[in-house]
């Protein structure tokens, strides 16, 4: 490594000091890298102000407020109001979560504190694999496979509950239902992994006192980890709302791309992600269309950017163990 | 402490009327009287007895054949360097050592006369009777005062409980009301160390055990809170039996009746605290209380 | 007799049942993978053949579709591409933070915007390159390269955060030791930090190289589709996600069976990449 030792006190350089090569080199190198970070920096900056200004036609035409919340996407007119698109993306990821949320933290609870020793890493593993799963299988499955299965259980749903709101009525192949649930199951590792995260910083001498106070697992569990976890858990499941909205490919293969604000959960509908999936082949040539597009994104990229950033001040939180929860709440 | 501070009638801290009386066991003065056994129980205390108590970690035998009986309304110390197995041993008395993945235990522990590790003995229902206070204060954090002491209350049932009465009672049995009772509904971990720790001692005794385990309670505590938990429990042991896990050999022959030195999972020597300090049967106990080891 | 205060049985039914319903949720959880591997396997196999993997689609809707042969080799060149930007520049990245950065303000700030680049969505990278590099026209219109790009965009924020664990993980006691004996930083990292790290950086660089196969977004505004198989950067150029994508799209028989065929390939892809990343990790942890 070092050149070996040159005791020459006559050149009036010690041997502690580095060649001037090498002394330059540390400068060049960390600068290099500074660079590369600040690259980083200058993307994001270009990013946001690139869409904005390709998406600025869409929003001089129809203007900010109308552009969000009218409620006529329709191409062949060329007029582009997103209203659909909104509501279907609140929808789908509503459902998503309703479904998704519940699933992944059960799961997390199970693997933390109820699996055996053995069953823990074959089970992590198993949910982390539904992660590998690419978005475009998704879809291919969900609209061949789990569509039309699905299609009798809907429509039982749909005529039995008709009361309800959002449910009644003929149920389509493709439909908002489908993308939620698809949604749920792609945002199951992740909201999983977080929550099993958090639970597992749970203090054990919590759990043990609640243990000796004569608690059963599962109140132990209610009363020493889930209070624990709340903030943590709460950051997971906007994590993965983050991830459904942003959801592009498996969405439109199996929504019915309908621009429509939908009348059921069992109806086609629309998000701001599969738009853009869809339409951009045939916006290439239109000016107003592409814009309208651009915008769609932009509207979908400030979305996940706010909703990750309260998602991630949350479980930041949770993990230093800070207390976010309010006093006199019981276990 | 000085004797003649605990031979009057003790009241309970905050000033409440001392609760009906149950049987009076007769007050046993032993051989040497000392400042801990002036006072009169106020509950009928129950008795602990191990038979050929044998702890395993996977396959490391941690504790073997202890046969040990504690007395109702005393309070016996568990001492014995690092490692002996005293804090093991007193965990398999409320059943929490099988917890620990891989740890068994065989052997009878018997409450009066039920074997809590009989068939049919639920283990839940153990805990409920045997309560523990651990070494590290441990509220809940997300609890409030209040909420902490009623944890334990709430698990089973509140029917025909009242609960405000019940936290209050236990407050004050743990010399705790006066400091607290204004802002009970602000959180547990905002209390200071020895604060916190006499709310887990309040919560524990919430539940109305029969048995008190203590593991060694004080040692993450400053002096003077140490020895406020110290009077508790003196006061205590007027209604529960206390099994006190403690290094500090001073504590032992301030707070315990009788005191048992355990060494390498082994119980050596069981006695009165007196003895165990002054002139101890086996030479080991000696070495040890003496210091010259552990 | 003595007697112990009793369990409700209500407590104990709740506690029983709360514990089973965890138990079944997670087992639900696990059944969509299931399905989704046991449908692949189905359906897929019966695509595969000589001829599905050495020959291109046909683009024809009657008759013979043809394979997937410019799709794989699409993907296979368009994911090392993009690897061979995203994956120095995201372990530079994260050298710069361990190394030099710290926990100073500038690092805070860039540290904070990886993680914000982690939670776009990947069709507004596409979007992103789409408006830069396709509609501007520079190098002419879908190309490769540009495919390649958006996929980069994808990977970094992945790699660097993985690799900022992982270089984490080097004990600061072998870096002094070396800076002791009188080496210059840039060595101390070359030398001696990236080698101890390895294993993980290879493991996680491995794992956005999965991710990154498996994406249709980004591609379908930069690189696009196109039937034959060409290796010119500078022009479209297939790849296996689209071409699934194009053909769940066409309501025919065949074609939805390539399709299967498809995807079963890009599973096993992700999934042997995924494998290796692991091996790879668990490897270094036993040496």
């Amino acid at each position: 490594m070092m050149e070996a030792g040159t005791l020459t006190p006559r050149t009036g350089r010690s041997t502690l000091e580095r060649s001037g090569r090498a002394r330059a080199a540390d400068p060049i190198l960390r600068w290099t890298l500074k660079a590369l970070a600040a690259l980083i920096l200058v993307l994001i900056a270009f990013f946001f102000v690139r869409l904005f200004i390709e998406a600025k036609p869409a929003f001089d035409k129809f203007g900010y407020i109308g552009f969000v919340f009218n409620n006529n996407w329709d191409v062949s007119r060329d007029t582009f109001g997103a209203w659909p698109l909104v509501v279907g993306t609140l929808l789908t990821s509503a459902i998503a979560l309703i479904i998704g949320v519940p699933i992944a933290i059960a799961t997390a609870l199970y693997i933390t504190e109820l699996a055996p020793r053995r069953g823990r890493q074959p089970l992590t593993i198993l949910v982390e694999l539904l992660a590998a799963v690419p978005s475009v299988v998704y879809g291919l499955w969900g609209i061949f496979v789990l569509a039309p299965k699905l299609k009798p259980a809907e429509q039982w749903f749909s005529d039995t509950f008709s009361f309800l709101p959002l449910v009644g009525g003929p149920v389509s192949i493709p439909n908002c239902f489908i993308a939620g649930l698809i949604m749920a199951i792609m945002i199951l590792p992740i909201v999983s992994a977080i929550s099993r995260e958090v639970m597992a910083t749970v203090p054990s001498e919590n759990k043990e006192a609640a243990l000796a106070l004569g608690a059963t697992r599962w109140e132990m569990i209610r009363m020493a980890v889930l209070p624990y976890s709340r903030a943590g858990i709460s950051g997971a499941a906007m994590l993965g709302l983050g991830r459904a909205i942003g959801e592009t490919i498996a969405v439109t293969i199996v929504i019915g791309n309908a621009p429509n604000v939908p009348e059921t959960i069992f109806s086609q509908g629309y998000t701001l992600a599969a738009v853009i999936a869809n339409e951009f082949g045939e916006a290439a040539s239109d000016p107003t269309h592409r814009a309208a597009l651009i915008a769609a994104g932009l509207v979908l990229f400030v979305l996940t950017l706010i909703i990750n950033a309260i998602a991630r001040s949350y479980v930041n939180r949770a993990q230093r163990g800070e207390r976010t929860v309010p006093q006199g709440m019981a276990g | 402490m000085n004797p003649e501070d605990v031979t009057s009638p003790p009241s309970a801290p905050g000033g409440a009327a001392p609760d009906p009386v149950t049987p009076k066991a007769e007050t046993r003065r032993l051989e040497v009287g000392g400042a801990r056994d002036e006072a009169a129980p106020i509950v009928q205390g129950h008795a602990v007895t191990l038979r050929g108590l044998n702890a395993y970690y996977g396959d490391t035998h941690a504790v073997r054949d202890v046969d040990l009986d504690y007395a109702a309304n005393r309070v016996t110390a568990m001492i014995g360097p690092s490692g002996c197995g005293k804090s093991t041993l007193v965990r398999c008395i409320n059943r929490m050592h099988e917890e620990i993945p891989g740890a068994r235990a065989t052997g009878e522990v018997n409450l009066d006369d039920l074997d809590l590790y009989s068939d049919g003995v639920d283990v839940v229902s153990v805990r409920r009777a045997v309560g523990m206070v651990f070494q590290k204060p441990n509220p809940f954090p997300t609890m409030s005062i209040y909420d902490n002491v009623a944890a334990g209350i709430r698990l089973s049932g509140t029917r025909g409980v009242n609960i405000k009465e019940r936290v209050e009672t236990s407050l004050q049995g743990a010399g705790l009301w006066e400091e607290v009772k204004d802002r009970l509904g602000q959180p547990g971990i905002g209390l200071s160390g020895g604060q916190q720790q006499r709310l887990c001692i309040a919560r524990t005794i919430a539940v109305e055990p029969e048995v008190i385990l203590m593991d060694e309670p004080a040692s993450a505590l400053d002096p003077i809170s140490t020895l406020k938990i110290e009077e508790l429990i003196l006061e205590l042991k007027r209604r529960y039996t206390i099994v006190l896990v403690t290094h500090n050999m001073q504590q032992a022959a301030r707070v315990a009746d009788t005191t048992a030195f355990m060494l390498n999972g082994e119980l050596v020597e069981h006695a009165s605290t007196e003895k165990i300090f002054s002139n101890p049967d086996d030479e080991r106990t000696e070495q040890y209380v003496t210091g010259k080891f552990g | 007799m003595t007697t112990l205060p009793a369990v409700s049985a209500r407590r104990r039914f709740t506690d029983r049942f709360m514990r089973s319903l965890t138990l079944v949720l997670t087992l639900v959880a696990i059944v969509p993978l299931v399905l989704i591997i046991y449908y692949l396997i189905k359906e897929g196999l019966g695509a595969w053949s000589v001829d599905f993997f050495t020959t291109d689609p046909t683009g024809r809707f009657l008759g013979n579709p043809g394979g997937i042969k410019s799709a794989i080799l699409g993907t296979i060149v368009m994911v090392a591409l993009a690897s061979v930007i995203a994956i120095p520049i995201g372990i530079g990245v994260a050298l710069y933070l361990v190394e030099f950065g710290k926990q100073g303000p500038f690092a805070k700030v860039v540290r904070y915007f990886v993680d914000v680049m982690t939670g776009v969505p990947s069709v507004v990278f596409g979007l992103f390159i789409y408006i830069v590099l396709v509609v501007s026209q520079i190098g002419g219109t879908f190309a490769a390269w540009k495919g390649s790009v958006a996929l980069a965009l994808l990977m970094l924020p992945i790699v660097v955060r993985s690799s900022e664990v992982v270089l984490n993980l080097v004990p600061d006691s072998l870096r002094e030791g070396a800076l002791a004996l009188g080496a210059p930083r840039w060595r101390v990292i070359f030398r001696v930090v990236i080698p101890s790290a390895l294993a993980g950086l290879v493991t996680g660089s491995l794992l956005a190289v999965a991710r990154a196969a498996g994406e249709t977004a980004p591609l379908l505004f930069t690189a696009a589709f196109v039937l034959g198989t060409q290796f010119d950067l500078s022009q479209r150029m297939n790849s296996l996600p689209l071409q699934i994508f194009n053909d769940v799209g066409q309501a025919q028989d065949r074609l939805v069976q390539r399709a299967w065929g498809a995807a079963l390939t890009l599973v096993v892809l992700v999934l042997i990449l995924s494998l290796v990343a692991r091996l790879v990790q668990r490897r270094s942890r036993l040496a």
